[in-house]
């Protein structure tokens, strides 16, 4: 049954905008200063194929970098490694100071114990783009969830940052709804929303209005334009839509092949690229 | 040969008492097949080979012997190790351990079933183990399962009257028991075939609600 949609895509101008005091993005709210992620040679294989080849990049604490690039390229990759999903065939990557797959016993890095893993992950949080909603929970229980078991809030705690970023997403109503009475964008809203409950201090965006019907993309961006405006988290961003990319992004980054080919700040990838590569890729891009 | 009435109504009474044993033995079971079916997916489950392969090969073991023997083991082979069993409990211990196997199998599919998105956004919320389990992926893989448990509980219902090998007095046992007393046969092993019918088609019946119940959130 496809999902009915019960309210407004965007806030209509009536209402406030999504983000009106920086003071109330959550990520603001854990204090420290978000951390530089650091790529140093690092290799990844499915099999025989080698889908990152020593790649060496890194993020400034803060920054928002989008990664573009034809399918397999490597993108996805790259943020399913940091959020540990895949694992690490080679090299190092780092999340501020700290080795992610490795941890340092006697000088030397060995490879990182579940524990090690558990602790890494809590400066991270995820977007997919099939939204991955529990649903078997309503939208407060799927808020609440994590925050309540691995963060150790109270209930009542949990419940009223569900609440807060429930409205921070414009989805205050929602929260005793089940996920699948909920449009692909309400999904997708609830997901930034529960990924924010953790107040992560890097934040991963996997194509996330990729699997949304086209009406349903722009209140999505427009939120996330939002939250990358008025919040210091870092931002990694794969995503197809060129338009997004170039309003969210400090820094992109067009893959081919497991490697950089291009970089630089999108007025100028999107502007004057100096690759035939990343012409190409644009071109396909823009012409479907 | 004539259907006797009179005859019929004077063994209904301990036909019935017959029945309620056979639900007794069938529910309490399965209770047990279901908690046991369990602890064997998740140990099969086990990141420890040897612990999961132990299983799979225990598991093996049960699923291809029949459950008549199995019986005749609880009951008189368990005693000479010291374990000695009423008829009753030693045949819903044997009913449960041998339905534990199919219902492990149910299990495992059903969280096969569970889509690697649900692990992956447990990862990405860092999720401790047991809340993965717990929370999400076994509601799910038992919501998607429950028909198919639901066939199971019908199975072991008409596998019940095996018990009476060990001595229970279940529905066939006082059939039986009846007919050699009165050397008729017809009234009672007719009536036990309509009682068997009529609970399987209630059983059948809530199974599928329960299925249209938890077919959507």
């Amino acid at each position: 049954m496809p999902p009915t949609d019960t309210t407004p895509e965007t806030p209509t101008p009536e209402e406030p905008p999504l983000v009106k005091d920086a003071g109330e993005v959550p990520a603001r709210s854990n204090g420290g200063q978000a951390p530089g992620i650091h790529f140093e040679k690092v290799v990844k294989r499915f099999g025989d194929n080698v889908v990152l080849r020593e790649l060496d990049f890194h993020v400034s604490p803060g920054e928002h970098v989008t990664l573009i690039g034809p399918s397999g390229s490597g993108k996805t990759t790259i943020l399913r490694l940091l959020m540990t999903l895949e694992r690490l065939d080679g090299g190092v990557i780092r999340i501020g100071d700290e080795p992610l797959w490795h941890m340092r016993k006697g000088g030397a890095l060995v490879p990182a114990n579940e524990r090690h893993l558990h602790e890494m992950r809590k400066q991270v949080g995820m977007v997919f783009q099939q939204f991955n909603l529990f649903p078997n929970m309503n939208v407060l229980r799927n808020l609440t969830e994590a925050p309540m078991h691995v963060l150790g809030l109270s209930k009542d705690a949990a419940a009223e940052r569900a609440h807060r970023l429930l409205d921070l997403v414009g989805l205050g109503d929602k929260a005793n709804a089940h996920p699948t009475q909920l449009s692909g964008g309400q999904q997708q809203r609830v997901a930034i929303a529960r990924a924010l409950a953790m107040e992560p201090k890097v934040l991963l965006l996997d194509e996330v209005t990729s699997a949304l019907d086209p009406e349903l993309v722009v209140g999505v961006q427009d939120l996330l334009r939002d939250i990358a405006r008025t919040s210091d988290l870092t931002i990694l961003c794969v995503t197809h839509e060129m338009g997004f990319a170039r309003d969210i992004s400090d820094r992109v980054l067009m893959f081919d092949q497991g490697q950089i080919v291009e970089e630089g700040p999108p007025e100028q990838i999107f502007g004057e690229p100096s690759e035939q590569r990343t012409r190409d890729f644009l071109q396909a891009v823009l012409a479907s | 040969m004539t259907w006797d009435w009179e005859y019929t109504g004077q063994f209904l009474p301990d036909m019935l008492s017959g029945l309620r044993i056979t639900v007794v033995a069938t529910l309490v079971g399965y209770a047990l097949a279901l908690v046991l079916g369990l602890v064997w997916t998740l140990l099969r489950r086990s990141p420890s080979r040897i612990v999961s392969q132990i299983t799979r090969w225990v598991m093996e073991f049960i699923r291809s012997t029949p459950l008549l023997v199995q019986l005749f083991f609880i009951f008189y082979v368990f005693p000479e190790f010291g374990l000695t069993l009423g008829p009753l409990s030693a045949g819903i211990l044997g009913l449960g351990i041998h339905y534990s196997t199919y219902t492990a199998e149910v299990y495992r599919a059903g969280i096969a079933d569970v889509p690697r998105g649900q692990w992956e956004a447990c990862t990405a919320l860092n999720l401790p183990k047991r809340r993965v389990w717990q929370d999400v992926v076994l509601p799910q893989a038992v919501r998607k399962v429950i028909p198919t448990l639901g066939n199971y509980l019908i199975a072991m219902f008409k596998d019940s009257p095996l018990l009476f090998g060990i001595t229970v007095l279940e529905l066939l046992g006082v059939a039986y028991q009846e007919g050699a007393r009165s050397f008729k046969t017809l009234e009672p092993l007719t009536t036990i075939a309509v009682l068997f019918i009529v609970v399987s088609i209630v059983s059948s019946i809530a199974v599928r609600r329960l299925e249209r119940r938890y077919a959507t959130y």
